[in-house]
């Protein structure tokens, strides 16, 4: 099997510097919507700045480069095991490179291991062998503001007198857009997953952010929810980077799962608006980069 | 926009109100969680003895904290190997994690104001309007465009708290900010938290 190291940097660079278009369109069009002159629109305005410099300089969007989550799915016969050190090494030069900081950081002995490298843990890396012959790499950069204004809910909720229901969900999930107020650099995306254990439930709510931007829920029962969602968090009126204004929520994407008989979980993880995700494809000799 | 000069009199402090867009100038320093347990632990409740290097460099921090400002920032630094270190990307870091310490690292050390994101709460309010203090919030992951406006690095403290961690000295010229908690008792973060907190409850109650 071929060595990707070199694409595996790229992807990493292109993540961590060159914003989705989806997510840029969504931002450009928030910018329309907030009131000239407010802290609301200079907010934004300095987002969009931002975001074009980065792209040209090759440098990240946010200093916070966040955690590097990667997903990747191999047709049979590539060996995990090389793909996790070719994505790892990757991942050490990016860091020299200044694309990445250094983020890796010992919990126990509070030691910064200087390369992003940190147990077998960091970076996240999930494999899932696929039929044909097209390998794909994805990679999320989430950024530890937005992913500490994540939340888990177990329903009932007494306090919010949220049910175990799809009106118990919507409850929850205000609440969390809420309590997050501006910490998470609104405007966010919110990953919503329903169900599961604790473990697949913030697993799964982020998987759920790599759908594009506008592309509704093919569950229509889900796709009202997120619209309604959307909607309301907005009319919360917490604001670009919680300054006061229209947007707060550019997007929700939600997903269902198996539950327990006894549980009941709402699991809300928060991207923030530097949604940095990318993806590598390779089929035989051909690479390409989305 | 307001341009305002550090170190920052206290004149000039109390005349910032909540919404003033500013663009600081001068010398300030990164601080983050490890530099404010730091600082609190070694030199304000002195639970911890000082040890190494801790006394040489709160020396070196104090006339740069006296009228000066803290840039809650882990930025991304070039230049590691060569020590000809530059900001690549250094926008601000979420502020609310440093509540327990701000307002007694402000008012032990002068500290005139802290650069940051998300705000903070009620017991750096107090402090802002006792040192007297401000609260300036910068863009949140605007950090290649922020970095523009740092002009230099003068140099690096604790670089073993690692590079995110670590107490940088830097020159700004313009570094562009909001006051969004004043020395008045003025937070647009009550306000906002208060006005989606009304909201939030009629759409519960649907």
């Amino acid at each position: 099997m071929r060595d990707l190291t070199n694409e595996f940097l790229e992807l990493i660079r292109r993540a961590a510097s060159d914003l989705p278009p989806d997510v840029e369109a969504r931002l450009r069009a928030a910018i329309e919507k907030e009131e000239p002159g407010s802290a609301a629109r200079g907010a934004l305005e300095t987002i969009l700045k931002n975001i074009e410099l980065a792209r040209q300089n090759s440098t990240p969007i946010c200093q916070d480069t966040g955690t590097p989550i990667f997903y990747v799915k191999h047709p049979e016969g590539w060996s995990t095991r090389k793909l996790r050190a070719q994505i790892r090494n990757a991942l050490a030069e990016a860091t020299k490179l200044s694309y990445m900081r250094p983020n890796a950081v010992d919990a126990i002995y509070d030691k910064n291991s200087g390369n992003n490298l940190g147990g077998d843990d960091f970076p996240t890396i999930h494999f899932e062998e696929i039929d044909g012959e097209t390998l794909t790499v994805e990679v999320m950069l989430k950024g530890g503001g937005c992913e500490n204004v994540g939340a888990q809910y177990s329903l009932p909720d007494n306090h919010l007198g949220a049910g175990r229901d799809l009106a118990g969900v919507r409850k929850v999930v205000l609440d969390a857009v809420h309590k997050a107020q501006g910490q998470g650099c609104a405007p966010g995306i919110l990953g919503v997953a329903i169900g599961g254990d604790r473990g697949t439930g913030y697993s799964k709510s982020k998987e759920v952010l790599f759908d594009k931007i506008g592309t509704p829920n093919p569950d229509p029962k889900l796709a009202a929810l997120e619209e309604q969602l959307t909607a309301e968090s907005n009319q919360l009126g917490i604001g670009p980077m919680g300054f006061g204004g229209q947007t707060t929520v550019l997007d929700t994407k939600i997903t269902g799962l198996h539950r327990l008989p006894a549980s009941y979980f709402v699991t809300v993880s928060y991207m923030c608006w530097a949604y940095r995700r990318r993806k590598l494809t390779v089929t035989g000799d051909q690479v390409s980069y989305a | 926009m307001r341009a305002v000069k550090i170190p920052i009199s206290d004149e000039i402090i109390r005349s910032l109100k909540v919404g003033d867009p500013v663009a600081l100038s001068g010398v300030m320093i990164t601080g983050r969680d490890t530099f404010h347990k730091w600082l609190i632990d070694t030199f304000i409740k002195k639970t911890r003895p000082p040890q190494g290097d801790d006394l040489d460099i709160s020396a070196a921090l104090k006339p740069i904290l006296d009228g000066g400002i803290i840039y809650h920032c882990g930025p991304v630094v070039s230049g590691l190997e060569t020590k000809e270190y530059k900001f690549v990307a250094a926008g601000p870091t979420t502020s609310i994690r440093e509540e327990p310490y701000q307002a007694d690292v402000m008012k032990h050390f002068n500290v005139k104001g802290v650069i940051g994101k998300g705000g903070m709460g009620p017991k750096t309010l107090q402090g802002c309007q006792e040192v007297p203090g401000v609260y300036f919030h910068a863009i949140g992951g605007a950090a290649t465009y922020i970095a523009q406006s740092v002009t230099r690095v003068l140099g690096v403290h604790k670089l073993d708290f690692g590079v995110p961690e670590a107490i940088w000295v830097i020159e700004v010229k313009d570094l562009p900010v909001v006051v969004t908690m004043d020395a008045h008792g003025g937070s647009l973060h009550q306000v906002v938290a208060d006005s989606s907190g009304k909201v939030l409850a009629d759409l519960l109650a649907r």
